[in-house]
C-alpha cells in the first residue's frame, strides 16, 4: 500500500472512531457503579435494575411502542399506494401538488411540522369536535404524515425498477388490474415495503419534537421522557436505557440483514 | 364493452389516488395554511389563544382582520433577527465542517475494493438507527467540564484546568456534525463510485501529478454529491432544536430553539406561527436549489 492510500484509511479509522467512540462509552459507563458518570466506580448492573422499576419508562416504552407499530403500518400502505400514483399514473390533474406534498416532510424542519399538525388539531377540534384533546390517536396521525414520505422513497425506486413485462403479460391473459397488483406487483415489491416498514418503525420510535407537539397530558412517549431526564443533567440510569435501545436497534439490524440475505 | 371499462379503470385509479392524496392534503397542506392563518390573527387570552380573523357580524359583510403586527414584531426585535442570523451561521459552519470531514471518508470508501465498499458504507449509515436524542446524550458526557474529554486531557497533563465546551456553539457544532455525517456521506459517495477512473489514468499518462488531477478532475465530477450533500445537512440544521437545546448554552441563540420557546414557554401561538413561515421563506430557496440538483442528475 502506498503512503496515499495508507493516510486515506487512516482518515477513515479517524472517522469511525468519531461515529462509534460515543456510543461505546455510553454503553460502557451504563455499567458503572457510581453516581457520577464520569468516575468509574466499579462494574454493576444497578442502573438495569433500577430501569425495570421505573414505571413511568416503561409506559412510556410501551407506548412508543404501539405507536410506531400503528404508524409502520398505516405508512407503508399510504405510501405503497402513494408510489403507485407516482410512478404508474403519470399525469393526472394535481400531479405537480402531489409530487411536492410528497418530498417536502423529508426535508421539512420537524419543528415546523410539528407546530403546523397541532394548530390544525385544535382547529379541527374546534370545529368539528374531533379529536377531543391530544393523546396517541394524534399522535399516530401526525407520525404516519411524515413517515409515508419515507416510505415512499423506499418503495417507489424499486416499483420503478421493476419488469413490467409481467403485469402485461397477466394483463393479456385476462387478469384484472388488482389481481394482478395482488399476485404479481406485491410479492415483487415486498422487500421494498419491509424495508419502509423498519424505517417508518425507527423514524416514529425516535421521534421527538412532532409528538411533544402534538400529545397531550395523557400520552407520554419514550423520547419525552428520555428528553425530560436529559435536560437535567447526565445520570447513569439514561446510559442504561440508551444501552438497552442500542441493543435492540442492534438485534433488529441483524435480524433484517438475515431475512435480506435469504431472500 | 370499451365505455364501461374504462369507467371502472376511472374509478379504480381514483380509489387508488384517494387515500394518499386526501391524506397529505389533510394534514399536511391544510396545517401550513392554518400556521399561515394563525400569524396573521392576534392573541388572546384563551382557548385557542388567537383571535379569528374572520368575524360574522350580523346582517354585515364579514369583516376579515389581518394582523401583520407579528411579523413587524419579528423585525422589532433584536432576538428574532440575531437568532435568523446565528442559525444560518451554525448551520453554515456546521455543514462546512460535515463536507470536510465527509469528502475524505466517501472518496476513500468509493476507492476501496469493491467487496468492501457496502460493508464500510453500513458502518456510517449503522449508527443512525439509534435515536438521535441518544447520539446527543452520548456528547454531554464527552464534552462536560468534568466529562471525559477533559478528564482525559488533564490525565495527560495537556491542560491544567478544564475546558468549557458544553454550552458552546463548539459543542453544538460538534452535534451536528456528529449527528448529520451520514447525510453527506452517502450522496458523495454515489457521484465517486460512478465516476469514470480511466480520466484520471489519462491525466497521469498526461504528467499531471495526483493532487492536481483531484482538483482538476474529481473535485468537479462530484459537485453534484457536494451540492446534495450541503443541502441536506444544511436544511435541517437551520431548523434543528434537540442538539442546541442540549449542547448549546443559554447564548445559543437558534430559530428552532426560539419557536419551542414562543410555543411552550410564552404560549403566544401567533408569534411562533410568524417565525415558522419566516423560516420557510428562508428554507424555500436552499429547498429548489436541492430539487433542482436531484431532477439534473435524474435526467442524467
Amino acid at each position: 500500500m502506498n503512503k496515499r492510500a495508507a493516510s486515506l484509511y487512516t482518515v477513515l479509522a479517524l472517522g469511525y472512531a468519531f461515529l462509534y467512540l460515543p456510543i461505546v462509552l455510553l454503553v460502557i459507563y451504563s455499567f458503572n457503579a457510581s453516581r457520577l458518570v464520569t468516575v468509574w466506580g466499579g462494574f454493576s448492573t444497578h442502573w438495569y435494575a433500577e430501569l425495570l422499576h421505573d414505571d413511568k419508562v416503561l409506559d412510556a416504552a410501551w407506548l412508543s411502542l404501539k405507536v410506531a407499530v400503528v404508524t409502520a403500518t398505516g405508512a407503508t400502505f399510504l405510501g405503497t399506494l402513494a408510489s403507485v400514483l407516482l410512478v404508474r399514473f403519470k399525469r393526472y390533474p394535481g400531479s405537480t401538488l402531489f409530487a411536492g406534498m410528497v418530498a417536502a416532510p423529508l426535508v421539512m424542519p420537524e419543528i415546523i411540522t410539528g407546530l403546523a399538525m397541532l394548530l390544525m388539531f385544535v382547529a379541527m377540534e374546534q370545529t368539528i369536535g374531533w379529536p377531543a384533546g391530544r393523546s396517541m390517536t394524534t399522535i399516530v396521525i401526525a407520525h404516519i404524515t411524515f413517515c409515508l414520505s419515507f416510505v415512499t422513497v423506499v418503495v417507489r425506486s424499486r416499483l420503478a425498477q421493476m419488469d413490467m413485462s409481467l403485469e402485461e403479460a397477466a394483463m393479456d391473459l385476462g387478469a384484472r388490474p388488482l389481481k394482478v397488483f395482488l399476485v404479481i406487483t406485491l410479492p415483487l415489491i415486498a422487500p421494498a415495503l419491509m424495508a419502509g416498514w423498519l424505517l417508518a418503525f425507527t423514524l416514529s420510535v425516535d421521534d421527538l419534537v412532532i409528538s411533544s407537539f402534538v400529545t397531550g397530558p395523557s400520552a407520554t412517549t419514550l423520547p419525552i421522557v428520555i428528553f425530560s431526564k436529559v435536560r437535567l443533567g447526565v445520570s447513569p440510569e439514561i446510559n442504561a436505557l440508551a444501552s438497552v435501545f442500542v441493543a435492540f436497534v442492534g438485534c433488529a439490524i441483524a435480524l433484517g440483514g438475515t431475512l435480506s440475505r435469504k431472500n | 364493452m370499451s365505455a364501461p371499462k374504462t369507467l371502472s379503470r376511472k374509478l379504480g385509479r381514483f380509489l387508488v389516488a384517494l387515500p394518499p392524496y386526501g391524506w397529505l392534503l389533510l394534514f399536511f397542506m391544510v396545517p401550513f395554511l392554518i400556521v399561515l392563518k394563525i400569524s396573521l390573527s392576534e392573541l388572546q387570552a384563551a382557548i385557542p389563544p388567537y383571535k379569528p380573523i374572520l368575524e360574522w357580524a350580523e346582517g354585515a359583510l364579514p369583516h376579515l382582520h389581518l394582523n401583520f403586527e407579528n411579523y413587524s414584531y419579528l423585525f422589532s426585535d433584536e432576538l428574532y433577527v440575531l437568532a435568523y442570523l446565528n442559525s444560518l451561521k451554525v448551520a453554515a459552519i456546521s455543514t462546512m465542517l460535515t463536507l470536510l470531514i465527509g469528502y475524505p471518508m466517501a472518496y476513500t470508501i468509493a476507492r476501496s475494493p469493491a467487496r468492501y465498499r457496502n460493508p464500510l458504507l453500513m458502518l456510517v449509515v449503522l449508527p443512525f438507527w439509534t435515536s438521535l436524542l441518544i447520539r446527543v446524550y452520548s456528547w454531554m458526557g464527552i464534552l462536560k467540564n468534568e466529562g471525559l474529554l477533559n478528564s482525559l486531557l488533564m490525565g495527560l497533563g495537556i491542560i491544567d484546568s478544564p475546558i468549557q465546551i458544553m454550552e458552546t456553539n463548539t459543542a453544538v457544532y460538534i452535534g451536528i456534525v456528529y449527528s448529520y455525517l451520514p447525510y453527506m456521506i452517502l450522496p458523495l459517495y454515489a457521484t465517486l463510485e460512478k465516476m469514470d477512473l480511466t480520466l484520471l489514468e489519462a491525466a497521469a499518462d498526461l504528467g499531471c501529478p495526483p493532487f492536481k488531477a483531484f482538483l482538476k478532475i474529481t473535485l468537479p465530477l462530484s459537485m453534484p454529491g457536494i451540492i446534495a450533500g450541503t443541502l441536506l445537512v444544511f436544511i435541517p440544521a437551520v431548523g434543528e432544536f434537540v442538539i442546541p437545546d442540549l449542547l448549546g448554552g443559554p447564548d445559543t441563540l437558534m430559530i428552532g430553539k426560539v419557536i419551542w420557546g414562543e410555543f411552550f414557554d410564552n404560549r403566544d401561538w401567533p408569534v411562533a406561527s410568524a417565525v415558522a413561515v419566516a423560516i420557510l421563506i428562508l428554507l424555500v430557496v436552499p429547498i429548489m436549489l436541492y430539487q433542482r440538483n436531484e431532477s439534473r442528475a435524474e435526467a442524467k
